[in-house]
């Protein structure tokens, strides 16, 4: 390393300097999220798992399920698990990178941090969902240009609206999860516990229990959005979302928001 | 310009900040100067409002600093070299602090030039800098929105001689041209150099502060005898205020002489006396810096004499 003696910016007096712009700190956070090498390889995987798993379908599904929701569903199902993941470390990196004591003393109003990484993380989501869409119906005419048959397009547009609603709702699940446990490791391992183990508990308790199985829907976040995945989705289903994404994920959020404007950065 | 009133942090019981008020002015180097866990890192993560006084208040240019549009232009902030993604390269991260600040891209090469970062290095990720790379870095974080104050955290710290050379050139630059210096060290002689102020902080409480050169200058013997308390009551008994450094030594407000006759006159044996000569500042640091343990330093009644003496 060497050093070089070199005139040193001279020091600011009075002058206008403006706000920095919600934009700004938003598109800087979007690329936060792709710019480092953990990033960079979720990015990476979500295409790798999309080619593998269309290739698998391919190869092994039979001839009457090569049609584009079997597609759709082999790539989005993958890319809304590894998504949230993006969400997550983009705000826990600022805790267990320590980055935070930078990124907080350039903007020091934590709430526009934390909301332009929002923005970010949903347009990754709602960007990324319809990629998938469109991996999928590259799969679904390679898949049956190769099978000779001719492809099959059985998703219609509002399920598809419906699916990309539920991969947003994924997306905000991990930001909620990162916003509230503000470390990498502990968020990750939150996140499988929310995302595999609760449904799970939940499939369980209401195979066992009548009396659960007829409050599942109420309460069971994870079943209400199988719902927007299943494509029809009835007003007391969409009431049954609201009710349990107020309960698991917009109460979490909000609790989780007051902890992070307030936690000392170290 | 900074200025620090009455700011007290407290964990629990623990108080780690306590009162603590100084000014850091522009075209001056401040040093703010404590052994480690003295409270420096908490006072300078509550100026730039990381971390919420339990009371007083903190100002940069005459404003809170999260009251600063856009803060990076107004202030260079460096904390902890170490507190960067480990998966990002030098230059991204460069990158994400101009673009926050909303500055032309040219600054980021120019930045890298003027801290010394090579291209290669640049592009390798923060995890594999060395701590001294890592300063420059934050170094060039804190300096590429052309800031008229710096605030900076124990900068020297992994540097080799020659960048600490270079580090304090540049900070005597910036103040000579106006700016304001804020510099924590826990070692008096890194920071006399570059300094102008010095605010000393122990135990979370400002021990001494002022001018570097009446700080150095100032005035009084130290003395180290058998009987310090018989000669403590001597010199105080003809109006010279003492306190105590080390085991057997005293800092007395009078020249050696005085002190020498007083001695005499009291019968104690008197084992070494010179002008302090600025060695009092470093008395004052060493025993600071020996009592780590913070219940040993509160065994003896000096920490408060001390203020008094110096301030």
């Amino acid at each position: 390393m060497t050093v070089v003696q070199h005139r040193v910016p001279s020091p600011a007096t009075d002058r206008m300097i403006p706000s920095i712009p919600m934009g700004r700190i938003a598109t800087t956070e979007l690329r936060k999220m792709l710019d480092t090498r953990s990033g960079f390889w979720t990015m990476a995987s979500i295409a790798l798992v999309s080619l593998a798993t269309t290739g698998l379908v391919i190869l092994f599904a039979d001839r009457g399920d090569l049609t584009y929701s079997t597609f759709a569903a082999a790539i989005g199902v993958p890319m809304s698990l590894i998504l949230p993941i993006i969400a997550i470390l983009s705000v826990t990196a600022e805790w267990s990178q320590r980055s935070g004591l930078t990124t907080f003393a350039l903007v020091p109003h934590r709430g526009r941090v934390i909301t332009g990484k929002l923005m970010a993380a949903l347009a990754v989501a709602i960007v990324g969902t319809p990629v998938a869409f469109a991996i999928g119906a590259l799969g679904n005419l390679g898949g049956a240009a190769i099978a000779g048959v001719s492809p099959v397009w059985d998703l219609t547009l509002t399920h598809l609206l419906t699916i990309e609603l539920a991969n947003v709702l994924g997306m905000l699940v991990g930001f909620m999860l990162g916003v509230v446990v503000r470390g990498s490791a502990g968020a990750l391992v939150a996140y499988f516990i929310y995302q595999f183990l609760l449904p799970t508990l939940g499939l369980i308790l209401a195979a066992k229990q009548a009396w659960f199985s007829d409050l599942q829907p109420w309460v069971d976040f994870d079943f209400a959005t199988g719902a927007l995945l299943e494509g029809s989705v009835t007003a007391q289903q969409w009431l049954q979302l609201a009710i349990t994404g107020l309960i698991w994920l917009v109460v979490p959020l909000a609790v989780g928001l007051r902890l992070v404007v307030r936690a000392e950065v170290k | 310009m900074i200025k620090l009133d009455a700011v007290t942090r407290t964990y629990g019981d623990f108080t780690a900040v306590d009162e603590v008020s100084f000014t850091a002015r522009p075209g001056r180097v401040t040093g703010f100067l404590g052994p480690n866990g003295a409270g420096k890192s908490t006072t300078m993560r509550v100026i730039v409002g990381l971390t919420r006084a339990t009371s007083g208040s903190a100002t940069v240019s005459g404003r809170r600093y999260v009251d600063l549009p856009n803060p990076g232009r107004e202030v260079g902030v460096l904390l902890d070299a170490s507190a960067q993604h480990a998966g990002r390269t030098g230059r991204e991260t460069l990158t994400i602090a101009q673009r926050f600040m909303g500055l032309p891209s040219a600054r980021v090469e120019e930045m890298l030039e003027l801290v010394g970062l090579t291209s290669d290095e640049s592009s390798r990720r923060v995890r594999d800098y060395s701590l001294g790379m890592r300063q420059r870095l934050g170094l060039a974080t804190a300096l590429i929105g052309d800031p008229g104050v710096l605030i900076l955290d124990e900068p020297a710290n992994g540097l080799d001689p020659a960048g600490i050379r270079w580090m304090r050139g540049l900070l005597r630059d910036f103040a000579d041209r106006g700016g304001t210096v804020l510099l924590s060290s826990h070692l008096l002689h890194e920071i006399e150099v570059v300094a102008d102020d010095l605010v000393v902080i122990g135990n979370g409480r400002i021990v001494a502060q002022g001018a570097k050169s009446e700080l150095l200058a100032s005035a009084g013997a130290v003395v180290r005898t058998t009987e310090p308390l018989v000669l403590a009551e001597a010199l105080a008994a003809q109006g010279v205020t003492s306190s105590y450094v080390g085991e057997d030594g005293l800092l007395a407000q009078a020249n050696a002489e005085h002190v020498g006759r007083t001695a005499f006159s009291a019968g104690v044996a008197v084992l070494e006396l010179r002008p302090a000569d600025g060695a009092g500042l470093e008395e004052i640091f060493l025993q600071l810096t020996a009592d780590t343990q913070r219940d040993a330093a509160s065994q003896t009644p000096s920490a408060p004499h001390l203020e008094g003496a110096l301030a």
